[in-house]
């Protein structure tokens, strides 16, 4: 790819004339954006603000205006459901956005030592991305089915006493969606940081190397911290897909057993359309993005400040 | 501009019928209607399509807007989402109270005339013509009457192990230590949210009676609710999960049965959409499955009625609505949709002569209840309470069904939190 | 990467031996739903039993798969998940390429063209990604219906493009971050415009992040189910949307074979996409130092 393409040619007249048109120039790149910003404001903060003026309201079936303070609010924190919802998402998005990370890298580092059929082994890990939660869920919900799936499978085998029944089993049913949703996307987080690595400069490397320092030093020392903007779109991508896990839970546990695999979004989805409760469920969905925002906020932030471009 | 959008619509659609050359259209420019359901299953979609033909054999066309999922609740959504924008469909599948929220925010139509000129007020059961007016008018038209507190058997398993279809509480405990001892599975049963609930109400009808129940689930009385009575149904429901298998949750309802027909599972607690299964399986009912009103509940009747209710709209499509609503309540339909479905006719003064064994028992109960007031809404359906409520007292129910440790007088404190839930 | 150190030694071997276990375990764990899928669309429904979901079918049969393409019913019509499939990609093509465009210009304006507040635009618009799509139902059907596109194919890439922005302003926003700036500077003395910089410098180097931020669209889109369901009318619906009424459709014995047959036709489109790409993908998202 040639970035010179453009240097070879001189600058034109036109340009050149253009340049002295200077104001236009400087508004041209805020025309730009003016849209995205536009559609930014109307149709996320916009809904975000009408979301929040419902959830002060007592709208059941459709919205209504007969305001009620925070009372929803008051009935979400006295929801029982809603806790166990909450403490899920913590649970899950915690789990998945950790493990997810970790397998990615540990898979991107292995998968750069010159291995033999490189390519096949990344589609490999890559593809469930390409797949939709309902499938995955569906899938899961199979192999995971104590009755059909895995462990009817290795009992079949001989071990009579084998047992994985975590899908029907009240305390474990969460770390089921967090396997389906690892086995999802991890793969692409390898991609992410297998392209990270190899954008790494190699120099920075010789000069480790010649220094003596071991490999894994050199990975855990000079490599992992190039990465950081890679970390930085990985969490990014994990977060929301996390935070917008509605068609895996309703596929793979439908919320259960009892509510004990609930989540936010299948908590508000509930509540909002089900159960003609649009007051409680947009006081759910305004708590949720509260949530978002207390652990996003500061992160964004530093990311933003801190960014070197090299 | 949503008159834009609609006429829009319409042409695309007309494109897409005229490309399809699936269906000869009486003609392309019927006024038509467009009917959101979830009658998605094979035995009900064809059930349905009696009146599509019956529309269209009178020059109406029908726009198919089936939506699966969830009991209905896919259809719920995108039926809000349809209503918010302006543009709600003709008619759509809507039970029980919901039919009253509906009303309240003025987007159902009403279909006095019909109901006058063909005497909906003599046809139809009180019971049944209640839940379908809103401020003294018709504003949707009953398809059926399900009954939900049935016993499904089947008797191959039965007589494996030795015992007959249990007709009290104490006999479904001893037969299903027999069935299990005989290596099947006593209960098939699928760990859903509205499962445990249809199973939960059954027992409380036959443990409280229908006053109990009435006062309980339908007029939500907080002394019914976290009393005595309560807590004697919420122990005797969650002993009946030691009748049940430990693969069931998120099972559906319809894979329970299939489990019933196998015979690796002796009965099942559900109602009679049940019996659409066992029909399309070949079988014939008394013979090769068994049917009887859920144990300890044989005077009681737990209805539960699908109904089309019809939105506000204008001309030519109010005039095919009309013509859909007098169609439905017609004895052509009635029978054919009803076969399908394992309901009875939402009309009592059709021959019976063509339905199988349980239906007739259902409508010989569902007549002796009403005088004995017997007839109770079902609270797991959508009959008795509004949306809210029922879901929060899905939540208590689920919830302790699938706990290892709650005590059920915990249960029926949170149940009297659930009924208070709605502001 | 040239860091390997090749020494021929036994612990090298070992632990050449042991990465690859590693490698071969974590591809087991990947492909083993797929399989699974695959087996069961093969197999006719009688060798469908507990407990046999990794065995071969003993007699392979397609039926399932032409059962789901064109004559499985929902409801009333017995027409498979075909038909649907043209209506995903008459959605998928538009709104995949609008929101591209779009995002490939945000990111090129907030890179190169910094102006006070420009950090502060693109993390207000970050957060676009964090909206739970729930909340945004309802008004977003008001606002539909208010601009008269409830219900039509039109409404739906609107949709689509609205909540895609986000994302692919974040990929290319990230990739210009690492073109070098001097040769913008350089250009911008020369007196060339926004646009015309746009043209000849960025766009000749973005193939690889155009493909990422088109797969990412296209399987975010392809898959999407809520608004699918939620904003389209019978004729208009995308193939998730019927897959999941063909899936929740039940005459007595539930299919498997028949529901993982559509299932596995719904999902083609993205995987061979992903099969196909995949090596520019990860190509694609290293950042602009592309070495060779």
């Amino acid at each position: 790819m040639s970035l010179s393409s453009y240097a070879a040619q001189p600058a034109t007249g036109p340009g050149s004339r253009r340049s002295r048109s200077g104001p236009l120039q400087a508004w041209l790149p805020k025309l730009v954006l003016a849209p995205s910003v536009a559609i930014s404001l109307c149709f996320v903060y916009g809904f975000m603000l009408w979301t929040f003026i419902l959830s002060l309201t007592n709208s059941r079936m459709l919205p209504s205006y007969d305001f009620v303070g925070f009372a929803q609010y008051a009935r979400l924190m006295a929801n029982d459901r809603w806790w166990v919802a909450s403490t899920n998402l913590v649970l899950f998005g915690g789990l998945f956005v950790a493990i997810c990370l970790a397998l990615g890298l540990l898979l991107a580092i292995l998968l750069d030592q010159r291995i033999r059929q490189e390519g096949a082994l990344r589609t490999l890990y890559l593809y469930p991305m390409a797949l939709s939660f309902i499938v995955t869920g569906v899938v899961w919900k199979w192999l995971l089915n104590p009755g059909l799936g895995i462990q009817a499978m290795v009992r079949g085998w001989g071990f009579e006493n084998f047992r994985f029944d975590w899908l029907v089993d009240p305390d474990m049913a969460v770390y089921t969606l967090v396997i389906a949703a690892v086995w999802q996307a991890s793969g692409f987080v390898m991609a992410l940081f297998l392209a990270g690595l190899r954008g790494v400069d190699d120099s920075i490397l010789k000069a480790a190397q010649l220094d003596g320092a071991s490999l894994p030093r050199i990975y855990w020392r000079v490599v992992i911290p190039c990465l950081r903007p890679v970390v930085f779109s990985a969490v990014m991508i994990l977060s929301h897909i996390a935070i917008k896990s509605f068609d895996l839970v309703v596929a793979l546990t439908g919320g259960g057993p009892g509510y004990a695999s609930d989540l936010p979004a299948t908590f508000m989805y509930a509540h909002a359309f089900t159960r003609a409760q649009i007051g409680l469920g947009s006081a759910s969905a305004m708590l949720m993005l509260g949530g978002v925002l207390a652990i996003l906020i500061p992160y964004l932030y530093s990311e933003l400040r801190n960014r070197r471009h090299g | 501009m949503p008159s834009f959008a609609r006429s829009f619509n319409k042409t695309t659609l007309a494109l897409a019928t005229a490309a399809a050359a699936s269906l000869a259209l009486p003609s392309a420019n019927a006024a038509e209607v467009e009917v959101l359901h979830w009658w998605t299953s094979g035995g009900e979609a064809r059930a349905a399509n009696v009146l599509k033909e019956l529309m269209e054999a009178e020059g109406y066309g029908w726009e198919d807007f089936a939506v699966a999922g969830g009991g209905g609740e896919t259809a719920m959504t995108v039926l809000k989402s349809r209503a918010m924008s302006g543009n709600p469909p003709s008619a759509a599948q809507i039970k029980g109270p919901e039919i009253q929220e509906w009303g309240e925010l003025g987007l159902l139509g009403e279909l006095d005339e019909v109901a006058e000129a063909e005497g909906w007020d003599e046809l139809l059961p009180p019971t049944v013509a209640e839940v379908m007016r809103h401020d003294g008018s018709y504003v949707a038209v009953p398809v059926n009457v399900h009954r939900v507190n049935w016993l499904w058997a089947n008797p191959e398993v039965l007589e494996a192990a030795g015992v007959e279809m249990p007709t009290t509480l104490d006999e479904l405990f001893s037969a299903g230590e027999a069935i299990r001892e005989a290596g099947y599975i006593p209960l098939a049963h699928g760990g859903q949210a509205w499962q445990d609930a249809t199973v939960f109400e059954t027992v409380l009808l036959a443990t409280g009676g229908t006053e109990f129940y009435q006062q309980a689930l339908v007029e939500l009385d907080e002394e019914a609710l976290g009393g005595e009575q309560m807590v004697e149904a919420l122990e005797t429901f969650k002993r009946l999960r030691e009748l049940m298998d430990d693969d069931m949750s998120g099972r559906d309802w319809n894979i329970a049965t299939s489990m019933v027909i196998e015979g690796t599972a002796g009965m099942q607690l559900m109602g009679d959409w049940a019996k659409g299964e066992f029909t399309a399986a070949g079988l014939t009912a008394g013979e090769d499955y068994l049917c009887a009103a859920a144990p300890g509940t044989q005077d009681a009747f737990t209805f539960n009625i699908d109904s089309l209710a019809m939105f506000r709209v204008e001309g030519e499509e109010r005039e095919a609505q009309q013509a859909l609503a007098r169609l439905v309540l017609e004895p052509t339909f009635q029978e054919a949709f009803n076969l399908a479905k394992g309901s009875i006719p939402a009309r009592p003064d059709l021959d019976m002569g063509e339905f199988d064994s349980c239906a007739q028992q259902s409508m010989q109960d569902f007549q002796r209840t009403a005088e004995e007031d017997g007839l109770v809404p079902s609270m797991a359906h959508g009959m008795a309470v509004r949306a809210d409520v029922q879901g929060a007292i899905f939540d208590v129910v689920t919830n302790y069904f699938n706990s290892r440790d709650m005590a059920a007088e915990e249960a029926a404190r949170r149940m009297v939190n659930a009924a208070q839930a709605a502001l | 990467m040239d860091n390997v150190i090749r020494r021929r030694t036994v612990g090298a071997r070992l632990a050449r031996a042991a990465l690859y276990a590693v490698l071969l375990l974590a591809a087991l764990f990947y492909l083993l739903p797929l399989a699974v899928m695959l087996i069961t669309s093969l197999k006719p429904l009688a060798e469908i039993t507990p407990g046999t979901l990794l065995s071969l079918p003993r007699e392979p049969t397609l039926a399932p798969w032409a059962k789901a393409w064109g004559e499985a019913c929902t409801g009333m019509r017995c027409e498979g998940v075909g038909v649907y499939f043209f209506n995903s990609i008459a959605i998928v093509v538009p709104a995949v390429l609008i929101s591209t465009i779009i995002g490939a210009l945000n990111g090129y304006a907030l890179t190169k063209w910094r102006f006070k507040g420009s950090e502060l635009v693109f993390a207000l618009m970050l957060f676009g990604c964090f909206i739970p799509f729930q909340v945004v139902l309802l008004p977003m059907a008001q606002t539909l219906g208010w601009l008269g596109l409830s219900s039509s194919r039109a409404g739906l890439i609107l949709v689509h493009v609205v909540f895609g922005i986000a994302f692919t302003t974040l990929f290319f926003r990230n990739f210009y971050v690492a073109v070098p700036t001097e040769l913008v500077s350089a250009a911008k003395l020369d007196g060339a415009g926004f646009f015309r910089i746009f043209w000849r410098i960025l766009l000749p180097v973005s193939a690889p992040i155009i493909v990422v931020s088109v797969i990412w669209q296209f399987t975010q889109i392809w898959n999407d189910f809520l608004f699918g369901v939620a904003f389209s009318a019978h004729d208009t619906q995308p193939v998730t949307v019927a897959l999941n009424n063909l899936v929740n459709t039940s005459t007595g014995v539930r299919e498997y074979n028949v529901d993982m047959a559509a299932a596995m036709i719904a999902a083609l489109p993205t995987l061979i996409v992903y099969v196909l790409a995949g090596k520019y993908f990860v190509r694609g998202l290293t950042a602009g130092s592309v070495k060779g």
